[in-house]
């Protein structure tokens, strides 16, 4: 059976499923609740300074919704934790004490003092935690006391304070990113350079999630108005799967750890991660959604997985796709595929058809012998994807690769030679080479 | 009523009126808002969708589905109405199993395709509440069009030439509009007088006078109608009922199934309809098995359909059949009545004879027969179109007993226009003959503007 136990910067749990700091991680009945239900580990919901932040007393989250109300996306305007500093700190200690295994880090902000991050580190360090994360990711509420995101968005403060936390603790730091700036490579840099142990990404998107066409009001809405709330989910996994495998490509932080997260729902996510770099996730929303349970699946689904594909650590698998996210100038431009539809399969509802027909290519028929058929035409096909993306059915369209003969489309020879984009007699700089 | 027995077996109040409320309740309860939006979001929204093709009115399905999803019901509804201003009684009615619910393509991986028949009662139910109609006439042509007949083609057609302008008059021989909407089909599937508010909706678009009790043939003749409308458009129905030719049809107990349906309809108490123990229902279409379910459902013990074909054969769709199974009617194939036996005038019961099929594919009898009691002896094995009606008159050219029409359902008469069961290649379907009432509607609006008329 896979070893599914987690080392993330010395920092042990069980597994590598963490929850991350957010509302399920808010105090100890929710936290001992985690553990009971076989989470590896939780970043306690951030701490900041007395007196305590207060939130507001009408909707914090939002939501968007696909098909039978899956919910596809969700945000929030909650602030850190609306509690005082000592009954976490207390709360903290004795579930720790309780459950010493799993792994405690504890989210921290403050303003950007020294004395300030200085003066909440020992506090913490008493607990027993096992590290502190920088919160210098939350986009809503606090970023306009100059905290959170404002913070993330400044890589000389992210430096900066990074620096005064790694002097004032041997525990290990790892600082959250906001995914709400330009590129991702400059805070982690920034962080790194600070001392810091590890990043953690991506932190929540600046979002509105919808007006209520009645009322004129936004949604989440407090007495019909509304701030931007940070978006979250399944929707942002894409977002954050780029930003994690922009950190482990970029040179200056490749060997620096990531916790990753962001819409991560299912092992099968988690193993995406993974595969970018990230030493362990975490995960809020999937559990905001369905409950604690979803750890089970998480588990044993990652368990199969490596256990099928004869992996028996997370570093057997840790980083084995970030070597094939490349620049688009190194792709294979004689790589030519084709769409194929296997036509066991085909349910003939002819989205494909009048999705290439409108909006691409025209490239698939609708007919064979009169009767209703759909094919793919080879000359026309550019092997764009549309289709097989579109198709209700899994595994009905797939893009097949030609290996010899010409694309009928081009009229060129097939080859199999690599051939990318810097070499290409139409890009002007191919010389420059 | 239908018949007065003297029979000890027929009776009144078998069951309990509360029972009666609960079997002739509606089928299907209607959907609501979260069981229509999940069901919506399972739509494809096909290229050239099989549904729409299979809907013999062209209803956008995928449009009118997806704007169930996206939360316009309202143009949902009009997008239903635009080609069949009964939509709300054709999703109730409709063989959808086999029209549109058929062609589903979830059907080819799931073998479930979208319920579209509740979808689109979904959709033109929460409308017809608001009390609106979604069409403006346009403005008056002074052209005047009469249609006989106020069932489903005929109320069709009059909906389109008044949206279209034109004065329409109906002559309905009941006095009640709706056809065998109204009188025809089984309870069940018309609750809460719907038929009626259907004909209120459709004639709330104005420019439509109903003139009820006027049958044609009776003081009513196409010669003078064709001398003072533009046009005329023949909405007959089939008001003749097929025989069984058999000896002692006519006594108490032999009852065409049609007019007990209609009694049964028209009932302000079921208690008082009196039904047998032991029914025979002789046919295979969807009104044998009409008549046999509310049999059952008035509490009769022992309902037999037969049929002198298979299961195969049987007009009534396989769904049909099997909701007659499932409410405890037996379905006999294989067999014709060969002979009524009564006693003191009423009917005991019936002798089949069973049947097969010969080497040329012909229904020969095997010799072979049996006999089933019956109180009851439901005639269902079709319908016919009455001529006496149009013989005073030139009447248009019939083929095959029904009124004979081109593709634009106009007759060999110059300005009139047929549709619905009494035309040849009715098929007995609402939606057929909401169908053959617009088709007929849009030819008779070209021919009134080509100022022929």
């Amino acid at each position: 059976m896979a070893d599914l136990r987690s080392n993330f910067l010395g920092i042990k749990s069980p597994n590598p499923f963490w929850l991350a700091s957010a509302p399920p991680t808010d105090r100890e009945t929710n936290v001992v609740r985690a553990f009971k239900a076989g989470w590896g580990g939780v970043v306690w919901k951030t701490l900041g300074e007395d007196p305590h932040v207060v939130n507001v007393n009408g909707p914090r989250y939002g939501a968007i919704h696909g098909v039978d109300r899956q919910l596809i996306g969700f945000n929030n305007i909650e602030l850190i934790s609306d509690r005082p500093l000592d009954v976490n700190l207390r709360e903290i200690k004795k579930v720790k004490r309780e459950w010493p295994d799993r792994a405690m880090v504890v989210s921290l902000m403050v303003p950007v003092s020294e004395e300030s991050w200085k003066t909440i580190i020992p506090l913490v360090e008493e607990t027993g935690a096992d590290g502190i994360e920088l919160n210098f990711g939350c986009p809503h509420g606090m970023s306009e006391r100059g905290m959170g995101s404002a913070i993330g968005q400044d890589p000389e403060y992210i430096e900066n304070i990074a620096r005064w936390c790694k002097q004032a603790t041997r525990m290990p730091v790892i600082v959250k990113l906001t995914p709400n700036i330009t590129d991702i490579r400059n805070p982690a840099r920034a962080a790194q350079t600070g001392g810091a142990d590890a990043v953690s990404l991506i932190n929540t998107v600046n979002s509105i999630m919808g007006i209520d066409l009645d009322s004129m009001a936004p949604n989440p809405s407090t007495d019909g108005k509304g701030s931007h709330g940070g978006y979250c989910g399944p929707a942002v996994k894409p977002i954050a799967l780029n930003m994690v495998a922009e950190i482990a490509r970029d040179p200056e932080t490749a060997s620096l750890p990531v916790s990753a997260i962001g819409g991560i729902s299912t092992w099968r996510d988690a193993a995406e991660f993974i595969t970018l770099g990230a030493g362990n996730v975490q995960v809020c929303t999937a559990a905001m959604v369905y409950g604690f349970k979803i750890i089970e699946e998480m588990v044993d689904g990652l368990e199969t997985w490596m256990d099928e594909k004869g992996y028996s650590t997370l570093e057997d698998f840790r980083g084995a796709a970030v070597g094939n996210i490349v620049d688009w100038k190194y792709l294979n431009m004689n790589y030519v595929v084709k769409a194929r539809i296997d036509q066991d399969k085909c349910i003939k509802c002819g989205r494909c058809h009048i999705v290439c027909e409108d909006t691409s290519h025209q490239a698939i028929s609708t007919e064979k012998d009169g009767e209703r058929y759909f094919d793919i035409k080879d000359e026309e096909c550019v092997g764009c994807n549309l289709c097989a993306s579109i198709c209700p059915v899994e595994g009905c369209i797939e893009m097949v690769q030609m290996t010899e003969g010409d694309d009928p489309r081009t009229g060129k020879p097939i080859s199999m030679d690599y051939a990318n984009w810097t070499t290409h007699p139409n890009n002007p700089s191919a010389a420059a080479e | 009523m239908t018949s007065s027995s003297t029979a000890t077996e027929i009776s009144t109040h078998r069951l309990e009126a509360h029972e009666y409320q609960q079997n002739f309740a509606d089928l299907h309860p209607p959907l609501n808002a979260h069981q229509a939006s999940v069901e919506a979001s399972r739509c494809y929204f096909c290229y050239d969708a099989p549904c729409m093709t299979a809907c013999p009115t062209s209803i956008d399905i995928p449009l009118f589905i997806r704007q169930i999803m996206t939360g316009n019901t309202t143009g949902a509804a009009r997008t239903i109405f635009a080609e069949n201003i009964m939509g709300g009684m054709c999703a109730r009615v409709c063989p959808t199993e086999t029209l549109c619910e058929e062609a589903c393509v979830r059907n080819s991986c799931e073998e479930k395709p979208v319920t579209i028949g509740f979808l689109q009662r979904f959709a033109t139910d929460a409308y017809m509440e608001t009390a609106q109609h979604p069409f403006k006439r346009a403005p008056e042509t002074g052209k005047t069009v009469a249609v006989v007949g106020g069932g489903p083609a005929g109320m069709s057609c009059a909906h389109r030439l008044a949206a279209l302008g034109h004065s329409v008059t109906v002559f309905e021989a009941r006095e009640k509009s709706g056809g065998l909407n109204e009188f025809g089909i089984a309870s069940y599937k018309s609750t809460e007088n719907f038929a009626a508010r259907e004909i209120d909706f459709i004639l709330s678009i104005g420019g439509i006078e109903v003139k009820n009790g006027q049958a044609l043939g009776d003081g009513l003749e196409l010669d003078a109608l064709r001398q003072n409308y533009d046009a005329v458009f023949l909405a007959l129905g089939q008001g003749g009922s097929n025989n069984l030719g058999l000896d002692g049809e006519d006594v108490d107990g032999v009852i065409n199934a049609i007019d007990y349906i209609a009694d049964l309809r028209q009932t302000p108490d079921l208690g008082a309809l009196p039904v047998g123990r032991r029914i025979v229902v002789i046919g295979g279409g969807m009104t044998a098995i009409d008549i046999a379910v509310q049999t059952k459902l008035l509490g009769a013990d022992d309902v037999v359909i037969a049929y002198r074909r298979g299961q195969q054969q049987m007009n009534a769709s396989r769904y049909e059949q099997e909701l007659a199974q499932t409410r405890g009617v037996k379905i006999v194939h294989w067999a014709k009545p060969v002979e009524l036996n009564s006693a003191s005038g009423n009917v005991q019961a019936v002798r089949f004879e069973r049947t097969s099929l010969d080497e040329g594919g012909k229904l020969v009898g095997t010799g072979e027969t049996f006999e089933l009691a019956a109180d009851m002896v439901f005639k269902a094995i079709g319908q016919v179109l009455l001529t006496e009606p149009i013989a005073n008159s030139a009447g248009p050219e019939l083929t095959r007993g029904r009124i004979m029409v081109n593709d634009e359902r106009k007759t060999s008469l110059n300005n009139v226009w047929a549709g619905g069961d009494c035309i040849d290649g009715g098929e007995d379907l609402t939606v057929v003959a909401v169908e053959d009432g617009k088709i007929a509607a849009t030819s008779i609006d070209l021919y009134l503007k080509s100022n022929a008329a």
